[in-house]
């Protein structure tokens, strides 16, 4: 059984014993230790079920490349599924469950999966599952979801907060082992800013666990001194447990911290010079049958959980490898008084000086031997031997509860590759390590990453330092900085023999083994099942990849992906460098969502702007909705009123008496300057320069596409000054396309705009009683004479200094008033006070469409939509023809815009006057385009029940519409047909005496 | 050409396997051909499909420069809808829909056409009425679409937050046969059926050079040599741009990079495709149990394929705030896609100002569940040397004469 | 996440700063333009795989458009200039030249 050592375990702290429970069961781990060694050092071998066939699955590894051990976290809002055993802290109190069995981990009744496992190879979906067709909806996927899948998600919303962090450096340095401590020391000598990330717990990376020593003492010692050399340095920032997830574009990188205190984790924002990526190297599994029954463990993490964490994997251990690095594992455990029944070294030749180390332990070494399978239920009890040139023939079986396993490692090239760096293929060691020629470059076409150590191809623990520091000097050298030139620490290792290939073991295995011969854990990949896809045509990495789900699971392909490339290679006749390897995408480890929205959420999710009387209306019944970022009052509610009674009542009123709207979300830009008339006279369809001080006038916007987008009155304030008024919702648009004409096209002209949108409060004031209010507020004369329809004045209006325009957009007497925003709610209170004996009541957006309707005014985005023309409006009026040139005059000459047979604006009025046309109806002539589709003639833009007549109304565009006055069109709705006359758009007021007051 | 089915599955398993026909096609080019397709994407072997089954023309060559199906075929979202606005729209991408509904069986491929409903929400009022009229649109082009309520938004999707905060849904767009399918498959399943139909399909054999005589096209130089054609018609979305010029014309087209990402599996928590357009985020929960989220597109020109994280940023802060409990889930994989884009953002079928040369491209964020119905079509003008009904109105004509296919009132990303 | 340098204000500017506004150096065609010169100005693009130039606005900062000559396959930046311009500087054409010797110049 796996278990806790007596001594020893560099990481925990026995005098802080840590409670948990796993599946309900209470376990006890120490401070210090991950998830997945307090697992381990309670005999929790199997720890989790694989993706397809259920398999019983244990720890593998000790790091983020772990593929098995992921499991449920927590409880309610705070749990999190997937989470990886390996790189979570142990805590006190944490429930853990396992995940992807029913209805339990020792007993998980998909086994059956596995049982039928030769009908379910790689791809077997997209060969069956074709009929009955309906089955695959009904009956088919729902079972392939229910068995996918690992954890659940959870079933509330996330009780925890996240942040963002923003950081400068010159360089960040992405892993703390030795050489990327080397490179952060050198490059914070040569005075650069230094940010040096490690996502461990603990500096100094695999040096302490392998046995290196730098200027001849521990590397432990090295390393204690040399990050407290750079936490005495300002300009050095150290951060660990802190996992550099992605190199984007431009040296752009994000970072996750796993937070100790306030939110759970923090979320890096990084803008570095240059990087340099120590990210160290990960161990490949070997490749032989069963090779993943629980208890078949990476040689270094055996190594990692045994002097770390002081945990046993059991009494006896088999070690298995190809290489050198493997035999340190076996001292390790022999070291801490455990067993090493053999190491099966597939090579013929063993003569490295670790080798010998083991052998004068007295440690039996068997070169040329292999594994030609584990044994046990559930785990290993055992390892069947054969030899490596053979074909399997089982030598002997050594009997022991765990067995570690080396391959090889890979360089951690991540970093150097997402953001676009090219590797080259190693053939002494049978890796692929960044190419120094092809790096990833930023804006200036020079490499913003540097490769170092273990991730830069050098492996050898003692060369390591070394490459850290040059990769330090060469960082700082790239930004113009004065790198130390001397000698650095000298860092020393044991010789190492080469690595010898073994892509498949034994090397001659049959198909019944290679059946067995796991490449992927979790995602159930075989090396059959690879070979398989060659066969079929899926010869291409990636085609290998999505067709047998190799390297897909949630460790990306940290331990399967090489293992895939060679039995490609084998399968096409080609060497491993001609297959290539997939894209690596960020990001390296998976980052939470919730991270990645940070503070971001619920009020802060998108900010609302509101206007000066946002708190009255809020106050008095407002229902809100929301027009562009602001919100607006829809209508305001009284008790008992429903939002349709309380509209009706709105429009009444106004009509009858008195209305009052906020309407200071309305755009209000400034456009002043020498050649103001000219600009003004270019960007609307109609001519603007001619309109007098004093005087408005309304205008189109259209885009150089001809169609309208915006439209708005216009007030000149003086010769040199006009005052755009914009759609709520266009004001910053209509903005930055003015600047973007006088800032790119006519640079000449001498125009200056501002959008003084938020500057004021505007009100609107309408109804027959509106001169009667505003007369009682006094200050300024809005007789019909001082102030005539689409006038404008200014003075001061109950003390506050306020600009009035007479325009109206509901057909009553009208009166806008821009007050500073900071008198917005004075005002508003004045008007309240002064219109109560006038029975004044505040009206929402939808009164004001509503009017607006009855007197056939157009509104953006319901008569538009971005393919509408002022003439389809029949805004003819509003278009010069005598002006040369205005945006959207050249495209309005084109063919179709000029067709006689668009469709233009119309009123409809259904000949049942109880009966509304629905929002968006179509109307039909009963003929059918050659696609099959019914043909329309026409469409809704607008429809109401109109309070002031007291019927329904509606705005439409209909074929030739205005030449079809009269006629009754029928429009479709459900299976039946609602009728409906041409009418003209204006129902109320045609004379448009109301105005006048 | 095996068929597939669960017997030859049992078959083969009974065998070891070892019995399993090549599926993915590479032949070598031979000196001339019919037609040339450029580009073994989704619509490159669609093309090829329909041209030799609809229209008995399979002296057929795709060339493809990479390998099959590397493009957006493999990237994107694999969404399937066709609720659109406009008619010459919705009759394309309807046609596409229903082909994918016994793509499956026609092609003997299980593309994995889910039928699971892809709902588009209203957040707000202007949306709201957008929808209502996409519906009463699509009822009258015989597509099956609804406007629904908010309580039923949450019926069809238990874990959407209805109420917002910030963007309260108002009611939504279903359109119960849209769906989602298995991309690859899509592309693999067309290639195999392409070759059995004696097709070829040329990977790695990237075309350098478009030949022309008098003004017509006579053949195409590739890296594995020249070879002659009749017909061009070039399929390579984000890339027709350097196509075109080998042929000598340009195109109202632009690619940049549209953004996408896949969380890790989780068991089965969302039935249906969800889009919320106003907040600029869709989702949906593949077979094997990833969310997987597409997210806005760069405005700048860009042919990097990588992901973006300013934009993911975006995309994920707004579904955290629609789906809350999917905070906890963690991102897996963002990625990039080269989408090309024309001026109105609807795509292009068209012939070209150089005889016997046709294009197909600008299908932007939408191109994937247009396969089949974009290949139909494609196929029908290059076989009868003009555009049918279903290609007509995306001609390159509409940019001179301003009749735009404009779809961007109904939803503000067109995915 | 581009960074490009605003000409106008000196920022190094974070992508998310600036709102991008497509091929740079258009010529606009006007009321008497012909429909085919029309359809060009409006629609017809560069899309070049490589030296682009381009415009962009520093929107959240000093609120100028600018022009940049920019790699799309490498993303590289060769030098961002004046958005008051009708053809790209001598400078940037040289800046270009420099790092791609095989680049045949502006269309």
């Amino acid at each position: 059984m796996s278990t806790r050592l007596a001594t020893g375990g560099t990481r925990i702290d026995r005098s802080q014993r840590l409670g948990f429970t796993w599946d309900g069961q209470p376990l006890q781990g120490f401070a210090g230790d991950t998830l997945a060694s307090a697992l381990l050092a309670n005999n929790q071998v199997l720890v989790g079920r694989s993706f397809k066939y259920h398999r019983p699955r244990g720890v593998v590894a000790a790091g983020p490349e772990e593929p098995n051990a992921l499991v449920g976290l927590g409880t309610g809002g705070s749990f999190e599924p997937n989470a990886r055993a390996t790189t979570t802290a142990l805590a006190d109190g944490m429930l853990v469950a396992s995940q992807n069995a029913w209805p339990g981990l020792a007993h998980d009744v998909g086994v059956v999966n596995g049982w039928l496992s030769r009908f379910l190879r790689a791809g077997f979906y997209y060969k069956t599952f074709l009929w009955p067709r309906a089955f695959w909806k009904r009956l088919y996927e729902p079972a392939i979801r229910r068995a996918a899948g690992l954890g659940r998600a959870p079933d509330r919303a996330d009780a925890d907060r996240y942040e963002y962090l923003y950081l400068h450096a010159d360089v960040l340095v992405a892993g703390g082992g030795i050489a990327g401590l080397a490179a952060a020391r050198e490059a914070a000598q040569a005075g650069l800013r230094v940010l040096l990330i490690e996502q461990e717990a603990c500096w100094g990376g695999r040096a302490a666990t392998d046995g290196v020593t730098v200027d001849g003492k521990p590397a432990a010692d090295w390393v204690a001194g040399t990050v407290a050399e750079l936490q005495a340095m300002e300009t050095v920032t150290l951060r660990l447990r802190t996992t550099v997830t992605g190199v984007h574009d431009h040296g752009f990188v994000t970072a996750l911290e796993a937070a100790d205190a306030g939110p759970r984790q923090r979320l890096w924002r990084i803008r570095a010079r240059h990087i340099v990526a120590a990210t160290g190297a990960i161990e490949r599994p070997l490749p032989f049958a069963q090779n993943d029954r629980p208890g078949v463990m990476l040689a270094g993490a055996v190594r990692d959980y045994a002097v770390h964490y002081a945990v046993s994997p059991g009494d006896r251990t088999v070690v298995v490898t190809n290489n050198d690095d493997a035999y340190r594992t076996a001292i390790a455990l022999r070291e801490a008084g455990l067993t090493v029944p053999a190491i099966l070294d597939a090579r013929l030749r063993v003569e490295g000086a670790l080798p010998e180390r083991a052998r004068a332990m007295g440690i039996p070494i068997k070169p040329g031997h292999a594994v030609a399978g584990s044994v046990g239920r559930g785990r290993v009890e055992g390892v069947a031997v054969c030899v490596q040139a053979g074909e399997g023939a089982v030598l002997e079986t050594i009997p022991c509860e765990a067995v570690a396993m080396s391959g090889g490692w890979s360089p951690t090239v991540h970093l150097w590759s997402q953001a676009g760096g090219k590797l080259r293929w190693d053939a002494a060691q049978l890796l692929f390590r960044p190419d120094p020629a092809r790096p990833p470059i930023g804006a200036d076409g020079a490499a913003i990453v540097t490769a170092a150590g273990a991730a830069n191809g050098v492996l050898p623990a003692g060369d390591c330092l070394e490459d850290g520091v040059a990769a330090g000097r060469a960082a700082a050298k790239a930004l113009g900085a004065k790198p130390q030139t001397g000698k650095a620490a000298t860092a020393a290792a044991p010789e190492e023999a080469p690595i010898e290939a073994v892509w498949c073991m034994p090397q001659g295995a049959p198909p019944a083994l290679r059946d067995k011969i796991w490449l992927d854990f979790q995602n159930d990949v075989t090396m059959s099942d690879v070979a398989l896809a060659a066969r079929e045509g899926y010869e291409s990495v990636e085609h290998a990849k999505r067709y047998t789900t190799l390297g897909m699971a949630t460790d990306q392909g940290k331990l399967s992906n090489i293992g895939g490339l060679a039995v490609l290679a084998e399968a096409r006749g080609a060497t491993i460098p001609e297959i290539g390897t997939t894209t690596f995408r960020p990001p390296f480890t998976p980052v939470t969502l919730g991270a990645i929205g940070g503070e971001a959420r619920g009020a802060l999710f998108k900010p609302t702007r509101k206007t000066a009387m946002d708190g009255w209306h809020d106050a008095n019944g407002a229902v809100w909705e929301p027009v562009a970022d602001w919100r607006r009052p829809f209508c305001y509610r009284k008790p008992g009123e429903t939002v349709d009674q309380a509209v009706a009542r709105e429009v009444r009123n106004t009509r009858r008496n008195l209305g009052i709207l906020d309407a200071s979300t309305l755009g209000k830009i400034l456009v002043t300057g020498p050649d103001a008339g000219r600009f003004v006279d270019t960007l609307y369809t109609n001519r603007m320069s001619t309109l007098k001080p004093g005087r408005c006038r309304y205008g189109l916007m259209c885009n150089e596409n001809g169609f309208l987008f915006d439209d708005g009155v216009v007030a000149r304030i003086d010769d040199h000054s006009f005052l755009c008024h914009t759609t709520s919702g266009g004001s910053d648009h209509v903005h930055a396309w003015m600047e973007e004409w006088l800032q790119t096209e006519w640079w000449d002209w001498q125009v200056y705009t501002a959008n003084l949108t938020e500057q004021f409060a505007q009100i609107a004031v309408v109804g027959p009683q509106a001169r009667a209010v505003l007369e009682a507020l006094g200050g300024i004369d809005l007789s019909a004479d001082a102030l005539p329809f689409m006038g404008w004045t200014e003075g001061t209006l109950a003390g506050i200094p306020a600009r009035v325009f007479r325009i109206s957009f509901s057909g009553e007497l009208s009166f806008e008033i821009a007050v500073p925003a900071a008198h917005g709610q004075a005002l508003w209170d004045r008007l309240m006070a002064a219109g109560a004996a006038h029975a004044i009541a505040p009206y929402g957006t939808e009164a004001l469409h509503i009017m607006r309707a009855e007197k056939g005014f157009i509104m953006i985005g319901d008569e538009t939509d971005g393919t509408v023309t002022p003439q389809d409006l029949g805004l003819d009026w509003a278009v010069s023809k005598k002006k040369d040139d205005f945006l959207g005059k050249r495209a309005q000459a084109r063919a179709d815009l000029t067709r006689p047979d668009r469709w233009r604006l119309v009123g409809l009025q259904t000949l049942d006057p109880r009966t509304r046309l629905p929002d968006g109806a179509h109307a039909v002539d009963g003929t059918v385009l050659p696609t099959g589709i019914r043909r329309t003639i026409g469409r809704v833009t607008s429809t109401y029940m109109s309070p002031t007549l007291d019927r329904s109304i509606a705005l439409g565009l209909v074929e030739r519409g205005p030449e079809r006055i009269g006629e009754v069109i029928r429009f479709a709705d459900g299976r039946g047909h609602i009728e409906a006359r041409i009418v003209d758009p204006v129902f109320y007021d045609p004379q448009g005496e109301r105005q006048n007051g | 050409m095996t068929r597939y089915s669960a017997f030859a599955i049992v078959r083969e398993a009974l065998r070891g396997n070892a019995g399993w026909p090549r599926a993915l096609p590479d032949a070598a080019p031979r000196q001339r051909y019919r037609v040339i397709v450029v580009g073994a994407g989704g619509h490159g072997l669609a093309t090829a499909y329909y041209l030799a089954r609809n229209h008995g023309i399979a002296d057929v060559a795709v060339l493809e420069k990479g390998w099959l199906g590397g493009g957006n075929t493999g990237r994107n979202t694999t969404i399937i809808r066709s609720n659109y606005l406009r008619d010459p729209s919705a009759a394309v991408y309807e046609k596409s829909r229903s082909l994918y509904e016994t793509l499956s069986q026609e092609i003997n491929f299980n593309v994995m056409f889910s039928p699971r409903g892809v709902l588009m929400l209203a957040q707000t009022h202007h949306e709201a009425r957008a929808f209502q009229r996409t519906a009463r649109a699509n009822a009258l082009q015989g597509i099956k679409t609804e406007y629904v309520a908010p309580f039923r938004a949450q019926e069809l999707c238990p874990i959407l937050n209805v109420r917002g905060p910030r963007y309260p849904v108002l009611g939504g767009l279903w359109q119960p046969r849209g769906g989602t399918a298995r991309h690859d498959a899509v592309a693999w399943g067309y290639a195999r059926a392409c070759a059995a139909m004696g097709v070829d399909i040329v990977q790695n054999c990237a075309v350098t050079g478009i030949r022309r005589a008098g003004g017509k096209v006579v053949g195409v130089d590739t890296a594995k040599g020249p070879i002659d054609c009749d017909k061009l018609c070039i399929v390579v979305a984000g890339h027709s741009g350097q196509l075109a010029e080998m042929a000598g014309f340009r195109l109202p087209v632009e690619s940049v990079a549209l953004q996408a990402l896949v969380s890790e599996p989780v068991k089965p928590l969302m039935d249906i495709v969800v889009m919320a357009n106003t907040v600029h985020g869709y989702l949906s929960q593949s077979d094997k149990g990833e969310m997987v989220i597409g997210g806005g597109a760069d405005g700048f020109n860009n042919f990097t394929q990588r992901g973006s994280f300013h934009h993911i940023e975006e995309t994920v802060r707004a579904l955290c705030e629609t789906f809350p409990v999917i905070s906890r889930l963690k991102m897996l994989r963002q990625w990039g896609g080269v989408v090309d884009m024309t001026g109105d953002r609807s795509p292009i079928i068209s012939k070209t100002p150089v005889e016997g040369v046709f294009i197909n491209c600008g299908w932007g964020t939408g191109g994937f569940k247009a396969i089949p119905g974009s290949g139909w079509a494609t196929a029908e003008m290059v076989a009868n040397g003009a555009p049918g009904h279903l290609a007509g109105p995306f001609g390159l004509d509409r940019f001179r004469e301003g009749r735009m296919i404009d779809e961007s009132v109904a939803a503000a990303v067109a995915h | 996440m581009l960074q490009l340098e605003c000409p106008v204000c000196g920022v190094l500017a974070d992508e998310t700063e600036l709102v991008p506004g497509g091929e740079a150096h258009l010529q606009r065609a006007g009321p008497d333009s012909t429909d085919d010169a029309f359809a060009d100005y409006l629609f017809t693009r560069a899309n070049p795989r490589g030296v682009h130039f381009e415009r962009w606005c520093h929107v959240y900062g000093c609120g100028k458009w600018f022009h940049a000559a920019r790699d799309t396959a490498t993303l590289e930046v060769f030098g961002t200039y004046s958005a008051q311009t009708t053809a790209p500087p001598d400078d940037i054409v040289a800046a270009i030249r420099a790092r791609r010797p095989e680049w045949e110049g502006p269309a």
